[in-house]
């Protein structure tokens, strides 16, 4: 039993390694632009210790540079961060939490929900044996990496050559296509609802210049998800049968 | 100032992504819902590629468009996601190189 739920976690951290590569050099470069922004090397790290929320902890500091107030940065987070709590909606009816009033059932949740961010959403909730322990060991995995990260760049400064730092930005889109690709084979539906998000995605930047990317992904969400719901189911594997238990 | 800031952030950032969870599923959704539902993973890989894959490098999106499609075409045979993401990244610094200056 043991050995299979290290073998577990084991299986969340390898599927964590991607979204590693593609957060450090961006952490990275939080940690550089905290510290010329007036951030102590603590205030940095604590913002992604506490906070961790990559696009709210860029804009915090453009906020911060403007001389906006502590209270206006706050609702701008808020605003901005509503996407998660729509991915966490999702995320809640796979993951297989316990119903239960001892201590790992209270735990869970609250441990669980500081981990989701837009990659470990997508990668956790096309992975078709979603279990507590390997989403634990995703989260785990790209925590330490957008936190190191940070201290490093906050520290001493982008380790990275700027061209290499760039060559790794693309290590997220190149994983997002890597976990399309599969549900695309599965349904064709999933890659159209893809496609109508990405257009949605960039037309809502064209109609309203200047949103925040954290809203073009939730109208794209609503609207895209939608649109797929007309057409189908998107997993009767997981959703349904989860459901159904 | 700065750390009543981050206090704030932690906070409306932590609620959000948490509670959902901590209902669970003694939330009882229709079926339509659930549906929905079942498409934001999707949805959101799509807003999440497009349009920034063509930011990579700025002022060159072609080389982020070479990068993903060179992942798309090794994610059809590859198991795991870190080897269509190392060919990327592998494109996308050579394709830099190759066209500087």
């Amino acid at each position: 039993m043991e050995r299979g739920a290290a073998a577990e976690v084991l299986r969340g951290v390898r599927a964590g390694v991607p979204v590693a590569v593609g957060y450090v050099p961006m952490a990275m470069a939080f940690g550089v632009l905290a510290t010329q922004t007036g951030l102590s090397f603590f205030q940095a790290g604590a913002m992604s210790f506490f906070v961790y929320a990559g696009a709210s902890q860029f804009a915090s500091l453009g906020l911060l540079a403007g001389g906006a107030s502590a209270l206006a940065i706050v609702l701008a987070t808020l605003v901005l961060n509503f996407r998660h709590f729509l991915m966490s909606v999702a995320l809640s009816r796979r993951l297989p939490l316990r119903q239960g009033s001892d201590h790992r059932a209270r735990i869970a949740p609250l441990v669980l929900g500081f981990g989701i961010t837009d990659e470990t959403f997508v990668v956790a909730s096309i992975e078709e044996r979603l279990t507590l322990r390997y989403f634990f060991g995703l989260i785990v995995t790209v925590y330490l990496a957008w936190l190191s990260g940070t201290l490093v760049g906050a520290g001493f400064s982008s380790l990275i050559p700027p061209v290499i730092a760039r060559g790794m930005g693309v290590a997220l889109y190149a994983m997002f296509i890597a976990i399309l690709v599969p549900g695309v084979k599965k349904s064709w539906v999933n890659g159209l609802v893809a496609v109508a998000g990405g257009l949605l995605a960039w037309g809502a930047s064209v109609l309203i210049p200047g949103i925040p990317s954290g809203w073009r992904i939730v109208i794209a969400i609503l609207v895209a998800s939608a649109f797929g719901a007309m057409l189908g189911s998107a997993d009767e594997t997981g959703l349904e049968q989860g459901e159904a238990a | 100032m700065i750390w009543l800031m981050i206090a704030g952030m932690c906070l409306v950032t932590f609620i959000p992504r948490a509670l959902p969870l901590v209902l669970g599923r003694s939330l009882m959704l229709p079926r339509w819902v659930r549906r929905w539902l079942s498409f934001f993973p999707y949805a959101a890989l799509g807003s999440l590629i497009f349009p920034g894959i063509l930011t990579v490098v700025g002022g060159r999106p072609w080389i982020g468009l070479a990068a993903g499609g060179c992942a798309a075409l090794l994610a059809l045979k590859a198991r795991n996601a870190i080897f269509p993401v190392l060919a990327a990244i592998a494109v996308a610094v050579g394709l830099q190189l190759a066209t500087a200056g």
